[in-house]
């Protein structure tokens, strides 16, 4: 009881330490989003401060990243595991959304199938699959978009690190894991959609998603839940609970001596982090559309990671910069020069690593000279340090 | 230093040698390649080997010069005379009359063979298959004209020809084609070639061909179960349907039960073999995908396995290598069946340049920090892949396969073995070898070992680890260039070939045992037989699927792989 006490005004005074990112954050979040819409609603068109739906849409799908962002940070910054294949969980979460939308379509497809959406009728299928039941619930498919990655996550989690797979096995793994589930749902008997996956959607709840005023919700929406999951994720890692994870991710080895039972700790944060990415991947579809098995391909999954590089890991604050900083240069570049940004993109892997291991974050930081026992991604590769090599095997002491 | 050099001119000489002794063999087995091809069609005999033409015999001479002036009746009569005259010699002239390409010359009666392919006409001497003097005027040939009567008797005099005078090849085709033509006349015919055939299988492919037309003549009982038995686990086409038709109430539909019987065993007898043959060639269908995962795993498990470097450029490593090998076929695209031996070596090179400054550039800086060198070498194979879209366009290029790499081994009527594929199969094993020499034998990769157990002990004995880096890097990047060069033979030449492959090689890395290149063997053939059997049950994607999930789940149970590695390098 006393125990439990102290550990709870310790976590408070941590967030009081830390508590300058976490206002900081979310007031700008939260200025920047309230900006965005009033001047997409109340400003007339030709207004110059005028902000177009287009642009609002945009800035909802890089909040999304950035939450994607967020859940990567979490158990790469925090925990050193680097997931390869967080895209899949944000894919599923994705892929639960958009069975929802599609049973809103009803009988407003191309076949007028009230009863099927439009790729079943297509492929001659004369019932809904069992998987599909309930999913024009809200509620219903909300829960999916939780359950579905999580457990997912749960078991693959649970698997990975009891037997104490870690490192770059793991990361394999994880890629292993988004690719398999790609062609899985690239395949069309899979009831997903195949190839092209689910689209056209009508409304959301009842409200049409070509709507201005449904755009700025879904937009402030995600706004929200960012904010949620940046001041949840912030909590935890300054609590007792954020400590133990610093350690495994330092020493595990050490950790586990001491008596803390790692891998519970590894799994429930994995979990943690895939239903972030669910929700995120779940925000992402009514707004940009559509959602189709490319969401899986490995080569996303290994985006986000670099977006956390750039923005600097373990800041939380930095990946969800970086994913934005990355994502609105790869919307310009592809504009101005499409063969341009493959380069950029990889020049950017090489002289993250090489030369900014600690990302924008990092730079602000020195310059600041603050520190913070949370973050510093170097020491999650010592570990590796003292073999050098030896073994691409890690400890499994 | 200077060992260094002679380290990297020892790998060169090491794949110089591969594709020399590579070359070696294809030459030793490339003969048994046209078995039973000439079998299929009635015109296919080529008027090639024929020993020396026979214009001496006047016999001769005069009946061809009457087929030059016959009527279509008369030539019916000509033609068995022709056959008993010349035997084996008129067979280029059949062969060429069936195929309506015999001409002559009205001037001065002399006959030729006169073939259209790609807009060119030849005109060739009918025996000698030489071409036609230059005098001669092309237009004014004139086509000896066919009808079907005739057509038959030359099928029939081809076959007969064939089937006495052929070679042992040539006598077995001829045989097995008279399976499907079941008459009375090709029972005398194959009762009189087996009373003077010596060769085994021809006198098999005889016997089956008797029994065959026993079984649908009005014979006894006794000679029919007879009949049956030599059927037995015969695999030709015509057998199986024979013997099917007969079941059938609504085919031949043999009445006989006893006869049933024994034709509902040799059916069954067939099956088991046809079953067992298919077994073989889906085993060897694994072997070849085995193969290839080989290839380009092997390359992986020397800087993962041996130096602890994930590379995930690796990829690209093999796109390298299968481009050299489409640059080196446009430099010299009059010599397509030797481009290869130039390729192997080039892709070497290649591949084994860029991974060295891959090496010295980027993941020196990244010593000892796996998670970033995997993320930076993955910028880099982005950076590869975009630089040969721009430079080659993102279309898949054409590979040109050699000659002697096209082709198959027909081993007998359902099992086939593709040339490429065998090809591949034991290119990839000399690969793996050449490998383990260099690692186990050379003083590079003495140095390579020492570096990978303990890199200061290595130090401090006087061994460069920057530069044994560099030239690991080198060779395991270098051997998935040679890899390339194989997989350009099998697949399509695109900047994703290397992503398509690059997630399978740590599979197979990583399944075998990581710094284990026996592991890697073992792992590559294993994932390959294992997909191989699984993708017609559950189709190929789901196959794929079923593979990774296993493989997920197997890193569970032995993290270290099948083989891991013992001692203090184990850790």
């Amino acid at each position: 009881m006393k125990r439990s006490l102290s550990s709870l005004l310790n976590t408070w005074a941590e967030v009081r330490r830390g508590g300058n990112t976490i206002t900081v954050f979310v007031a700008v979040l939260f200025i920047l989003t309230v900006l965005a819409s009033f001047s997409n609603l109340m400003l007339p068109v030709d207004s110059a401060f005028h902000v177009s739906t287009y642009t609002i849409t945009l800035l909802g799908k890089y909040l999304c990243y950035a939450m994607l962002a967020l859940a990567v940070d979490v158990i790469w910054g925090y925990c050193g595991i680097l997931s390869l294949g967080h895209g899949a969980f944000f894919a599923l979460g994705g892929y639960a959304m958009g069975m929802y939308l599609m049973r809103q379509i009803g009988d407003r497809g191309v076949y007028g199938n009230a009863g099927l959406p439009d790729f079943m009728v297509f492929l001659n299928w004369d019932s809904l699959p069992w998987f599909w039941l309930g999913m024009d619930q809200f509620w219903f498919a909300m829960l999916m978009v939780m359950v579905v990655p999580g457990l997912l996550a749960f078991v693959f989690g649970w698997l990975a690190f009891r037997s104490r797979v870690t490192g770059v096995y793991l990361s394999i793994m994880t890629q292993a894991l988004t690719y398999a589930l790609m062609l899985a749902f690239f395949r069309n008997e899979m009831g997903f959609g195949g190839n092209n996956g689910m689209t056209d959607f009508k409304e959301l709840l009842g409200f049409s998603l070509s709507a201005d005023t449904t755009r700025v919700s879904l937009f402030m929406i995600t706004a929200l839940l960012l904010g949620i999951a940046f001041v949840c994720s912030q909590l935890i890692m300054k609590s007792r609970l954020g400590r133990v994870i610093v350690a495994v991710r330092d020493s595990e080895a050490r950790a586990r001596f001491l008596g803390y039972r790692t891998e519970n700790y590894k799994v429930w944060l994995f979990v943690y982090s895939a239903l972030i990415a669910a929700i995120a991947g779940a925000l992402y579809v009514p707004q940009v559309g559509i959602i189709n098995p490319g969401e899986f391909s490995p080569i996303n999954s290994i985006e986000v990671v670099v977006w956390v590089a750039v923005g600097g890991r373990g800041t939380l604050y930095g990946a969800a910069v970086g994913a934005i900083l990355v994502s609105y240069a790869k919307t310009r570049f592809t504009a101005l020069v499409p063969e341009s940004w493959i380069f950029m993109l990889g020049a950017l892997f090489v002289i993250v690593t090489i030369f900014l291991p600690k990302g924008l974050a990092g730079l602000i930081r020195g310059k600041a000279g603050s520190e913070d026992p949370g973050s510093d991604p170097g020491a999650s590769d010592s570990r590796g340090s003292h073999r050098s090599g030896a073994t691409p095997a890690e400890s499994r002491s | 230093m200077r060992r260094v050099w002679r380290s990297l001119f020892a790998i060169t000489l090491g794949a110089c040698l591969v594709s020399a002794v590579y070359g070696q063999t294809d030459v030793q087995t490339d003969d048994p390649a046209p078995l039973v091809e000439a079998a299929g069609a009635e015109s296919e005999i080529q008027p090639g080997p024929v020993p020396e033409p026979a214009p001496e015999q006047p016999g001769l001479d005069a009946l061809l010069l009457q087929l030059t002036e016959a009527s279509l009746g008369e030539a019916a009569a000509l033609i068995p005379r022709l056959e008993e005259q010349g035997g084996r010699e008129v067979l280029p002239l059949f062969s060429a009359m069936l195929a309506n390409e015999l001409v002559f010359d009205p001037e001065t009666r002399l006959l030729y063979v006169r073939t259209e392919a790609a807009n060119a006409m030849s005109v060739r001497d009918v025996f000698s298959g030489e071409p036609a003097a230059e005098t001669l005027n092309i237009d004014s040939l004139q086509r000896i004209r066919l009808n079907n009567r005739l057509r038959v008797l030359l099928r029939d005099g081809i076959a007969r020809i064939s089937l006495f005078e052929g070679t042992d090849r040539q006598r077995e085709a001829a045989a097995l084609n008279m399976l499907s033509d079941l008459n009375e006349s090709n029972l005398a015919l194959l009762r009189e070639a087996l009373a003077d055939e010596e060769d085994g299988s021809v006198r098999a492919m005889i016997e089956v061909g008797i029994a065959m037309n026993l079984l649908v003549m009005q014979t006894t009982q006794e000679q029919r179960i007879q009949a049956v038995e030599v059927l037995r686990g015969r695999l030709e086409n015509p057998v199986r349907n024979l013997l099917a038709s007969l079941q059938d109430p609504s085919g031949r539909n043999e009445q006989d039960p006893l006869v049933l019987e024994a034709i509902d065993e040799a059916l069954e007898s067939i099956q088991t073999r046809i079953k067992f043959f298919r077994f073989v060639e889906e085993l060897f269908y694994g072997l070849s995908l085995g193969s290839v995962l080989l290839l380009a795993a092997i390359g992986l498990a020397v800087t993962f396995g041996v130096m602890g470097v994930i590379n995930m450029a690796h990829g690209e490593m093999l796109m390298l290598g299968a481009y050299t090998t489409y640059v080196v076929q446009m430099l010299m695209p009059n010599f397509i069946n030797y481009s290869l031996w130039v390729a192997i070596p080039a892709a070497f090179m290649v591949a084994a340049l860029v991974g060295m400054l891959i090496q010295r550039f980027v993941i020196r800086y990244l010593n000892g920090r796996p998670l970033e060198t995997l993320l930076a070498t993955f910028g880099i194979s982005l950076i590869l892949q975009q630089l040969v879209r721009t430079i080659f366009s993102p279309l898949n290029r054409l590979v040109v396969s050699p000659d002697w790499m096209s082709g198959t081994w027909q081993i007998n009527p359902v099992l086939s073995f593709t040339n490429n594929r065998l090809y591949i199969l034991i290119f990839s094993l000399m690969v793996f070898f050449a490998l383990l020499m260099i690692l186990k034998k050379t003083s590079l990769g003495l140095q390579v070992r020492a570096v990978s157990q303990n890199r200061n002990m290595a130090k401090a004995m006087g061994i460069r680890t920057d530069w044994v880096d560099a030239m690991t890097f080198g060779l395991g990047s270098g051997i998935a260039g040679i890899a390339g060069v194989a997989l350009s033979q099998l697949t399509n030449v695109g900047p994703n070939l290397g992503q398509a492959y690059i997630i399978d090689s740590f599979m197979v890395v990583v399944f075998g045992g990581v710094g284990n290149l026996f592991g890697t063997l073992v792992g590559a053939f294993t994932l390959g037989i294992s997909t191989k059997f699984l993708e017609p049950v559950t189709g190929a994607v789901l196959a794929k699927i079923i593979t990774l999930v296993f493989i997920i789940l197997f890193i569970q149970f032995r993290p270290k792989g099948l083989f891991p590695q013992k001692g203090r390098a184990a850790e």
